[in-house]
C-alpha cells in the first residue's frame, strides 16, 4: 500500500522519479503516453461520423452516456491506413486544455503493448523532425530495451492538434 | 458594479461572529440577501400605488432578517445600512410617516446599493463608500423630517405625557438575550362562551409568565339589539414582555380556543418592533353591557385603560384615552384607521429546502443514463421474447413498468429544475418604471402567467433578451403621450409581458401597443446594407423580422438606452443558443408583439428522429413544419444550381443533408426521399432526408463537453441502441447551407 502511494506520489511529480507510460503501437512505431493521461482502453465499437470534421476525426462513440470523439492517429500522423484487427483498440485519454478543461477523448491504435517506467532524464527531447502536426504533439523520445519510444504529449496532440485543426476549418 | 474604489472593502468583523465558523452558512445568508433583496424592491414598487400595511411589514421583515443575518455574520457596514433602512421602514409601518414618492425613489437606491454590498461580500468590492455614506445620510434625512412632521401631528393627537421621542430611542438597544418579548393576537368574534373557554383564565396565566400588556379589539362587536351574550365577539391583543416562555409553550396555552381561533403569536424581538406593538390594535375599551371577561383583563392589568369607558361600538374609540395612563413609553395611537394585524414572523414555515443545483444536474444526467440503459434493456428484451419461452411475458411486462417508471421519474427529476418564469419577470416593474422615467414617458405593465414553470438555466439566460427587448418596447415602441394622444390613444402605453405553456414549450410574449415597425424604413436599411436586393417581393412579416439581422438598427438616434450595438440580432442568438425561436409582429400604428418560443428544459428536447443513408439525425421538433412527399411538377431549380420547392404559394430551398453532410450511402433521388420543411427566422426551409422514423424526447449531450462545436449540430443523444445520433441545429444548418454549397466529405466510418 505504502509503496503504491509512493508511487503514485512519485507519478504525480514527474521530476523526482520514474514515469510510467503506457505504450502503444502504429505502424510500426511504439508510442508512449503518460498513464496518467489514459482513462481507459476499450475495443474497437460503432461511431457515428459527424460532418464537415477532419479526416482523422472518426466520429462519436457513447461511452456509458458520455459521447466521446474519437481520432484515428494513423490518419492524424498522415501514415498509411490499416485493417481493422482483433487487436486494435481505443486509448481513452483525458486532454487538458489551456483553460483547464479536460477532454476525454479517444484515439484509434493498432495495438497497446505495455506500461513502462521511464525516468524523466531518460526522455530526450525530440530531433526537430520537420515541420506539421506530427512533430508537434511528441514531449520526447526514450529508448527501452533498444527500441526507441515516441512520448506523446496528449494534451497538445488533442487540443491543439486535433481540436486545432477544426478551429482552423471553421475559420476558413 | 466593480468599485472604482479599490479601498472600498467589506468590512469583514474577524471578532467572535466569524470564530464560530459561521463562513460555511455564508452562501446561506447571501441567497437569503438576495431573496430579501428581491422582495424589498417587489414591495417598494407596490408602494407606488396605495400603502398597504402589510406590504410595508413584509419589506421591513425582509429588511430586518438581512440586518440580523449580517451583523450575525459581523458585516457591520451592511447591518448598519440596514438599520437606517429599517428605521425609515419602521416609520411608515407604523404610520409616524407617510409613504411619498421620494421615500419609495431613496429607498430602492438603497436596496440597490445593498444588493452592491452584499454582491461585494462575494468578491471582496463594494459600492462607493461616499455614495453609501450619501444614501444614509438620504435616510436619516428622510427619518428626522418625519419626525418632524409627526411630532407636529403627534402633539395635537396626544396627551403631552406621551412623549413622541419615544420612537427616537436608538433601536440598537436590544431586550435582554435570554428574556424573550411576545405579540399575541387572537382575532375578533373568536366563538360561544358556551365551549367552556374562559380567556381571562388564560390571560391570568400568562400574567404569571411575565409583564402582560392587553388590549381589547371591539370591532366586531354588534348593536346591543342584535349582540349574544354567550357569543365572544371581541378580540385581543396581548403583549408578554420579558418572559422565559418559547412560542410552542403558548401555543399551547391557546390550544382552549380550538383549530378555528385565529391566534398569531409574533416574537417582539426588538425595540423598533415594541415600539409598534400597542399602536396595532384598536385602543382598549370594553363594554358595560357585556358582562365579558375584558372588563376583568383589564383590571388585572392596572397599566392598562380605564374600564368604565363607555362602548363605542362602531366609532372608533377616542385617541387620546388610550395611552395616557401608560407611563411606558409607547407610541402615540393615532387618529388612523385601524390597520391590519402583524401576521406571523417572517419564519413562515416552508415545505423546501435548499440544495445546490450540482446535486440536481447530477441526478438528471443519471437519470438520462437510466433512461437510455432501459431503451437498451428495453431492446434487448424484446429480441429475448421474440424467441418465446416461459418468461418471455413476465420479461416484456416488466420491461414495460420499467419504461413507465422511467419515464415518470425522468419528468419528476426535471421538474425540480424548473422555476416559474416570474423570477425573470420581477424585475420589469422596477425597469420599466425607470426607463418610462427616464424617457418621459407613460407605460402600465402588466404581467400573465408568471406562475408558468421553466427550466432554470432557461430563466437564467433569457432574462437579458427580456430586458433588451422589453427597453426596446418602451424606447421604439411606445409613443411619448403628447404623440399617443395626437395618435388618438391613450397617454399610458400599455406593455404587457405574458408567458405560457404551449405543445411542450414555454411561449413568452412582449406586445405593445406603440406605433409599430416603420417596414418602409427597414427595407431602406436592408436593401442598403444588402440583406435584401432592390426590388425583391417580401411578406410583410419576412420585412418585420429583418430586424434581427446582424448590424441591424434603424433607431434615428443611438440612445442611452437601445442602438448601443447589441441589437435584435444578439438577442436572436441567445434565443437560438437555448434552442428557441423569436419572431416579431407588427401593426402600423397598433404596436408589436414578440413571441419568443422556448424549449422548457436544456436537458431534453422532442425529436424527430430521420434517416439519411447509414445515419440517424435529430430535428427539433419545434421547427418542423411539415413532411412531404416530394412531387416532381413543384421542384423548380434557379441558375441549374439551387434547387428550389413550391411549397404552399413559396419556394422554398432544399438543403440534402446527404450531400451537405457528404453521406454517400443516402437517397439522392429527390422523388424517391422525404422532404421536412422547418422554419428558422421566419424562413421555410426543406430538408431532404431518406425517410423518417420515430419520435422521441432524447436527453441533449453537448459535443463541446469533449470535442468542439460543428456548424449545423447542436449536440448530440444516445439512442436506445446505444449509438450517437446528432441533434441538427436548423438555424446554423440553413447558414451552412447558404455558405458552403460544397462542404467537404464526411470521414467514412470504418479503417
Amino acid at each position: 500500500m505504502n509503496n503504491n502511494a509512493q508511487q503514485i506520489d512519485a507519478d504525480l511529480k514527474p521530476a523526482q522519479g520514474m514515469d510510467q507510460y503506457l505504450t502503444f503501437c502504429l505502424a510500426g512505431e511504439e508510442y508512449g503516453v503518460n498513464i496518467l493521461k489514459v482513462q481507459e482502453i476499450k475495443g474497437w465499437s460503432e461511431v457515428t461520423p459527424m460532418p464537415n470534421t477532419p479526416d482523422s476525426v472518426l466520429g462519436v462513440i457513447n461511452l456509458r452516456g458520455t459521447v466521446v470523439p474519437i481520432v484515428d492517429l494513423r490518419r492524424h500522423f498522415s501514415l498509411p491506413p490499416a485493417e481493422r484487427t482483433p487487436t486494435t483498440v481505443i486509448i481513452v485519454v483525458k486532454a487538458t486544455d489551456a483553460e483547464g478543461n479536460v477532454r476525454t477523448m479517444g484515439m484509434v491504435v493498432d495495438a497497446v503493448s505495455e506500461v513502462h517506467n521511464i525516468a524523466a532524464e531518460a526522455v530526450q527531447p525530440p530531433p526537430p523532425i520537420g515541420e506539421g502536426e506530427e512533430q508537434r504533439a511528441i514531449a520526447g523520445l526514450a529508448t527501452m530495451d533498444e527500441r526507441m519510444i515516441i512520448i506523446l504529449d496528449i494534451d497538445d496532440l488533442m487540443v491543439n492538434g486535433v481540436l486545432g485543426s477544426l478551429r482552423q476549418s471553421s475559420a476558413a | 458594479m466593480p468599485s472604482p474604489n479599490p479601498e472600498c472593502k467589506p468590512h469583514h468583523d474577524q471578532g467572535s461572529a466569524m470564530s464560530m465558523d459561521l463562513s460555511e452558512f455564508l452562501d446561506v445568508f447571501l441567497e437569503e440577501c438576495f431573496e430579501g433583496l428581491e422582495v424589498m424592491e417587489a414591495g417598494l414598487l407596490h408602494l407606488d400605488e396605495e400603502t398597504d400595511l402589510e406590504e410595508i411589514n413584509t419589506i421591513f421583515r425582509a429588511a430586518h432578517s438581512i440586518k440580523g443575518g449580517s451583523a450575525a455574520f459581523g458585516f457591520n457596514h451592511i447591518s448598519e445600512f440596514t438599520h437606517v433602512m429599517e428605521t425609515l421602514l419602521d416609520r411608515l409601518r407604523s404610520g409616524k410617516q407617510q409613504v411619498s414618492q421620494d421615500i419609495v425613489d431613496v429607498l430602492l437606491a438603497s436596496v440597490d446599493t445593498l444588493r452592491e454590498m452584499v454582491e461585494g461580500l462575494k468578491d471582496e468590492t463594494g459600492p462607493d463608500e461616499e455614495r453609501v455614506a450619501a444614501l444614509k445620510s438620504q435616510l436619516e434625512a428622510a427619518v428626522a423630517q418625519g419626525e418632524q412632521a409627526a411630532s407636529g401631528a403627534d402633539t395635537e393627537a396626544t396627551p403631552a405625557t406621551d412623549p413622541p421621542a419615544a420612537s427616537e430611542a436608538p433601536p440598537t438597544e436590544m431586550p435582554p438575550p435570554d428574556a424573550q418579548s411576545w405579540r399575541i393576537r387572537i382575532e375578533p368574534d373568536v366563538g360561544p362562551f358556551t365551549s367552556g373557554s374562559d380567556p381571562l383564565r388564560l390571560f391570568g396565566e400568562l400574567a404569571r409568565l411575565g409583564k402582560l400588556e392587553v388590549s381589547a379589539d371591539l370591532s366586531a362587536l354588534p348593536r346591543l339589539d342584535q349582540l349574544d351574550p354567550t357569543h365572544c365577539y371581541l378580540g385581543w391583543t396581548l403583549t408578554l414582555r420579558d418572559t422565559p416562555t418559547d412560542k410552542a409553550t403558548l401555543e399551547d396555552l391557546f390550544a382552549w380556543l380550538g383549530d378555528d381561533a385565529r391566534v398569531t403569536i409574533t416574537p417582539l424581538d426588538d425595540q423598533a418592533e415594541t415600539e409598534t406593538a400597542p399602536a396595532q390594535p384598536e385602543p382598549p375599551a370594553t363594554t358595560a353591557t357585556e358582562p365579558s371577561p375584558a372588563a376583568e383583563t383589564m383590571a388585572s392589568d392596572p397599566q392598562s385603560t380605564n374600564p368604565t369607558e363607555p362602548p363605542p361600538a362602531k366609532e372608533k374609540p377616542a385617541a387620546e384615552t388610550a395611552p395616557a395612563p401608560k407611563p411606558k413609553a409607547s407610541p402615540p395611537a393615532e387618529s388612523r384607521p385601524p390597520l391590519k394585524a402583524v401576521k406571523g414572523g417572517a419564519q413562515r414555515e416552508s415545505g423546501s429546502i435548499r440544495v445546490s443545483i450540482e446535486k440536481v444536474d447530477l441526478l438528471i444526467n443519471l437519470v438520462g443514463e437510466l433512461v437510455i440503459t432501459q431503451s437498451m434493456l428495453n431492446q434487448a428484451g424484446m429480441a429475448i421474447a421474440e424467441a418465446g419461452g416461459p418468461l418471455a411475458e413476465a420479461l416484456l411486462n416488466g420491461l414495460a413498468q420499467l419504461e413507465r417508471n422511467t419515464r415518470e421519474l425522468q419528468e419528476n427529476v426535471l421538474l425540480i429544475r424548473m422555476l416559474p418564469i416570474s423570477f425573470a419577470f420581477n424585475r420589469f416593474p422596477r425597469l420599466v418604471r425607470d426607463v418610462s422615467h427616464q424617457l418621459g414617458k407613460k407605460v402600465e405593465l402588466v404581467l400573465t402567467g408568471e406562475q408558468t414553470e421553466v427550466d432554470k438555466t432557461v430563466l437564467e439566460k433569457i432574462g437579458d433578451p427580456l430586458v433588451h427587448l422589453v427597453r426596446n418596447a418602451i424606447d421604439h415602441g411606445l409613443e411619448t403621450p403628447e404623440e399617443r394622444k395626437a395618435a388618438g390613444k391613450p397617454e399610458t402605453g400599455r406593455l404587457e409581458l405574458s408567458a405560457q405553456h404551449e405543445s411542450g414549450n414555454i411561449v413568452i410574449r412582449i406586445s405593445d401597443d406603440g406605433r409599430g415597425l416603420d417596414r418602409e424604413k427597414i427595407l431602406k436599411k436592408a436593401i442598403e446594407k444588402g440583406l435584401v436586393a432592390e426590388g425583391e417581393e417580401l411578406s410583410t412579416e419576412r420585412i418585420d423580422n429583418l430586424i434581427f439581422q446582424p448590424g441591424f438598427s434603424t433607431a434615428d438616434k443611438v440612445s442611452d438606452l437601445s442602438g448601443r450595438g447589441v441589437g435584435m440580432d444578439v438577442v436572436k442568438r441567445n434565443i437560438n443558443d437555448l434552442g428557441g425561436t423569436v419572431s416579431i409582429h407588427s401593426e402600423p400604428g397598433r404596436g408589436s408583439t414578440v413571441v419568443i418560443r422556448l424549449p422548457l428544459t436544456l436537458a431534453i428536447l422532442d425529436g424527430q428522429l430521420a434517416q439519411v443513408g447509414s445515419e440517424i439525425y435529430i430535428l427539433p421538433l419545434i421547427s418542423i413544419v411539415e413532411s412531404t412527399q416530394i412531387r416532381p411538377e413543384n421542384l423548380k431549380s434557379v441558375k441549374g444550381a439551387t434547387e428550389l420547392y413550391r411549397f404552399r404559394e413559396e419556394y422554398i430551398p432544399i438543403v440534402r443533408l446527404n450531400r451537405l453532410f457528404g453521406i454517400a450511402d443516402a437517397i439522392d433521388d429527390l422523388e424517391e426521399g422525404l422532404l421536412v420543411v422547418v422554419e428558422s427566422e421566419g424562413r421555410l426551409t426543406g430538408l431532404f432526408v431518406d425517410r423518417l422514423l420515430g419520435q422521441q424526447q432524447v436527453v441533449i449531450k453537448s459535443l463541446e463537453t469533449n470535442f468542439h462545436q460543428l456548424p449545423g449540430i447542436s449536440g448530440a443523444t444516445i439512442l436506445g441502441d446505444g449509438q450517437v445520433a446528432l441533434i441538427l441545429d436548423i438555424p446554423g444548418l440553413v447558414q451552412l447551407f447558404h455558405t458552403r454549397p460544397a462542404p467537404r466529405r464526411i470521414a467514412a466510418g470504418g479503417l
